[in-house]
């Protein structure tokens, strides 16, 4: 919407102005950005990159598809399931089940020394699994679920609190427990070592009782049809459109200033850049707000296969594995933490037809300091030294697979910087979460990782939840 | 607008909201979450429907009309008495 504006020296020029601007044009973004076109507000998506998706995007690369961030959705329910965060997003979208295609995983395992867990989307099959493997904790784990079930995840007003502690008091066996966190560190948590109990029901609802699932095209076919839904409701989205500053008088944000020089002016401030990002932006010297940026990061190898991988004897969707008893989930102070890693394979979901290729994504700890101050020139090398390395690790837990690919890639948190803006490449955002959204700026809010709710299905809540307290007024 | 065209409108703003739920059944007198998987978020943006639909602001104070079908069309006939269907 343009406004004519009268400058001081008199001079007309026109303004752009939008009741709420976005910045970033991720999961949260552009699902905050459908609530707010929904119900007619004025909203313009600013994206810094080329493409949309943020942290879970996609690329093209030598004539194949390649997804960024995801390796599965998680939150799984099947099509029509009344109850749950997935069901609550598409109807809050307004979207169908058919808009996310979601296939289930097969099955996923965790493997530590001498003990290997499994699970699917069908919880009590872990439980089980549970009572087989360690018979004396099966009692203290079944009262853990119930005290995971009556936390209610999205009060938006809750103090810390550390979940090792909580779940040591139900569970005694300390590889039990570090198993249970495995999973659930990896695919959620911006803290080393320990999580907020908060974000570990979050995350070990949407894991082990909910589940994995992915669409046959990846991410891509989720953030295209969640693009089309918000400019087919009169949205404005702009790529290539980086918010170098967010402009305020007094504590109330009133424009944004991007690198082309561009001013757009706004009622409301959505980010989902990230805290320490976000206040940045609003004062690079002397922040309004302490938000220290984190920094777990990793390392993904990508390996195209010239055959499906349940054909070499791997079908299991997701092995997450650790080398040691004590699971280590921290910044590593060499490039790669070879101890424990990912495997996913894109290729074991419940899919009608075979992929275009076999896949295999082995993802670890990486040391972000390392990947973004290293030189051009020893990158390239750099990332295939450690791509041999890191596939050397897994294939202890997976056949050998490298006499069948026929292709490679591998990113590092110099992409993720590239494609999420965070400083240090960081995937999971800050320690520190800002659970209610708001900032030190009255009209400037969060959403996104740093807001605190995880995963894609968790980004999207993310995003509406905040759009729907303060911007729906 | 007569009650039974508010309420032809109520039951598609449920069919919005909530599609996965049958609502031939319907009992009028029953409150809706008794009936229906509804939790606050959609239960609010059955508020925001009608006011994008038609314009009218129902203050919050003013929610527990809306729990049940009957309740809410009573609620909404003097509101939209002058509007016509499909406005």
């Amino acid at each position: 919407m343009s406004i004519l504006h009268t400058t001081l020296t008199g001079r007309k020029v026109f303004a752009v102005r939008y009741d709420t601007v976005i910045i970033g044009a991720g999961m949260s973004g552009l699902s905050a950005g459908v609530r707010l076109a929904y119900f007619e507000k004025n909203v313009c998506i600013l994206e810094r990159h080329t493409t949309v998706g943020g942290l879970n995007s996609f690329y093209r690369l030598r004539k194949r598809n390649y997804d960024v961030g995801l390796h599965a959705v998680t939150n799984y329910a099947e099509p029509g399931t009344k109850q749950g965060p997935l069901s609550k997003l598409l109807r809050q979208l307004r979207m169908k089940w058919e808009d996310f295609d979601l296939r289930p995983q097969l099955r996923s395992s965790i493997v530590f020394p001498d003990c290997s867990l499994h699970f699917t989307n069908q919880f009590s099959f872990f439980v089980e699994q549970i009572a087989a493997a360690f018979p004396q904790q099966v009692d203290g784990f079944r009262r853990l679920v119930t005290r995971i079930a009556e936390h209610d995840a999205l009060d938006l007003e809750r103090s810390a609190l550390s979940a090792r502690q909580v779940v040591s008091e139900y569970i005694r066996d300390p590889l039990l427990v570090d198993m249970i966190f495995c999973p659930l560190m990896f695919y959620g948590s911006a803290t080393p070592r320990d999580m907020d109990f908060n974000q570990f029901v979050i995350m070990f609802k949407s894991i082990f009782q909910e589940g994995f699932g992915r669409p046959f095209d990846g991410i891509r076919l989720i953030l295209k049809r969640l693009v089309k839904h918000f400019k087919a409701l009169g949205g404005h989205l702009k790529l290539r459109a980086g918010v170098q500053e967010i402009r305020q008088t007094n504590g109330i944000a009133t424009s944004v200033l991007l690198d082309d020089g561009t001013e757009i002016e706004a009622d409301n401030i959505l980010s989902s850049a990230g805290a320490a990002e976000t206040m940045r932006m609003v004062d690079p010297n002397a922040p309004l707000m302490k938000a220290e940026p984190g920094d777990i990061s990793f390392v993904e190898s990508i390996s195209v296969l010239d055959c499906e991988p349940a054909s070499l004897g791997h079908s299991d969707t997701i092995v997450f594995y650790s080398d040691s008893k004590d699971f280590h989930y921290e910044r590593p102070n060499v490039p790669v933490d070879l101890r424990s890693g990912i495997v996913c394979s894109p290729n074991n979901f419940d899919y009608s037809q075979p992929l275009e290729d076999g896949r295999i994504r082995i993802t670890a700890l990486a040391n972000p300091h390392y990947w973004l101050n290293l030189p051009e020139e020893e990158y390239v090398a750099a990332k295939d030294y450690w791509n041999s390395q890191i596939i050397q690790s897994a294939i202890r837990h997976l056949p050998d697979f490298r006499p069948h690919v026929i292709d490679t890639d591998v990113f590092t948190p110099r992409t993720i910087r590239r494609f999420t803006g965070h400083v240090n490449g960081c995937v999971y955002g800050a320690p520190q979460k800002f659970v209610n959204g708001q900032t030190s700026v009255r009209n400037l809010y969060l959403c996104g990782t740093d807001q605190g709710f995880l995963g894609i299905v968790g980004a999207m809540l993310s995003g509406i939840t905040i759009a729907n307290r303060y911007l729906l007024k | 607008m007569t009650s039974d065209q508010i309420r032809q409108v109520i039951l598609e703003i449920l069919e919005r909201i909530a599609p996965d739920e049958d609502l031939t059944d319907l009992d009028d007198v029953r409150p809706f979450r008794e009936q229906m998987e509804l939790d606050s978020m959609d239960f609010l943006d059955i508020v925001m429907e009608l006011r994008k639909m038609y314009r009218i602001q129902i203050p919050e104070e003013d929610y527990p009309n809306l729990n049940t079908m009957a309740g809410t069309v009573d609620y909404l006939i003097p509101r939209l008495k002058d509007v016509a269907v499909g406005a």
